[in-house]
């Protein structure tokens, strides 16, 4: 059998109460010794696409639950945030180049860049009722 | 949350940016460091000694004046940074489109003479 431990949380509904989600993700992750450089990495990737949902997801009703799970297996960390909003799949998003949006004094458009960069693995899943992003990375934690 | 202090030294201005710059945060750090464009700063430091937390809005306020900075030949210095906050400007490689210093002595020093 698998050894496997996880976590779940409720994600508020306000980007300022991310940092909420933030100290969840780093109280799970201190607690399974992983380096405080990796957890910063991991608590970055999550905080950009809950924080898309917030802002995009879910412009008109912020009543929506965005759920997410932490599961720490062998070798890695997956993080499955599931939310009920307008499906946006960053999988098959084409990021913009950097030079462009620095040439064009952009301040947005490089959340998705981080989470590409930092994470492993992302698999989006998307039904009538809920969507479905899986965040993989590989990482040394103890149990 | 967001604390962001300006302190006028003798010939800068020196910006401290206190707490995390998330996405509900960082439109404060964009303001102070708009005003100090607007208001003509040549020299403007960047104090990160105490920033604990940057996300894609804090570094895309930055991102987003690099191309004023060049054209108005300004310096524009961050220091102070954290070992976790530097490794997240050099994940896109802004780490290399602005300047980033150790601490506020090397700032300092590296302005150019006018």
């Amino acid at each position: 059998m698998r050894h496997s431990v996880k976590y779940s949380f409720d994600i508020p509904s306000s980007k300022n109460k991310l940092r909420l989600m933030r100290k969840f993700v780093t109280d799970v992750l201190k607690v399974h010794n992983v380096s405080d450089i990796e957890i910063n990495m991991m608590v970055l990737a999550v905080d950009e696409v809950c924080a898309n949902i917030i802002i995009h997801g879910h412009p008109t009703d912020d009543v929506s639950e965005v759920k997410l799970a932490i599961s720490l297996q062998k070798g890695g960390v997956w993080f499955e945030i599931i939310d009920q909003g307008n499906a946006f799949d960053i999988v098959s998003y084409q990021e913009p180049e950097i030079e462009d949006l620095v040439k064009n004094k952009n301040k947005g458009g490089i959340g998705i860049m981080l989470v590409k960069k930092i994470m492993d693995d992302i698999q989006f899943k998307s039904t009538s009722s809920q969507n479905t992003l899986t965040l993989y990375k590989k990482v040394e934690f103890t149990t | 949350m967001i604390e962001i202090k300006k302190e006028t030294e003798n010939n800068y201005l020196n910006i401290l940016v206190n707490g995390e710059a998330d996405a509900s945060s960082s439109i404060h750090l964009d303001k102070a460091i708009k005003e100090a464009m607007e208001e003509g700063h040549q020299r403007i430091l960047i104090d990160c000694t105490n920033l604990n937390y940057i996300s894609s809005a804090g570094l895309g306020v930055f991102m987003s004046y690099i191309e004023e900075i060049s054209e108005k030949s300004i310096d524009f210095i961050l220091f102070g940074l954290s070992e976790k906050v530097l490794k997240v400007f050099g994940i896109l490689g802004l780490d290399q489109l602005l300047t980033i210093k150790e601490n506020k002595e090397a700032a300092i020093a590296s302005f150019r003479e006018v």
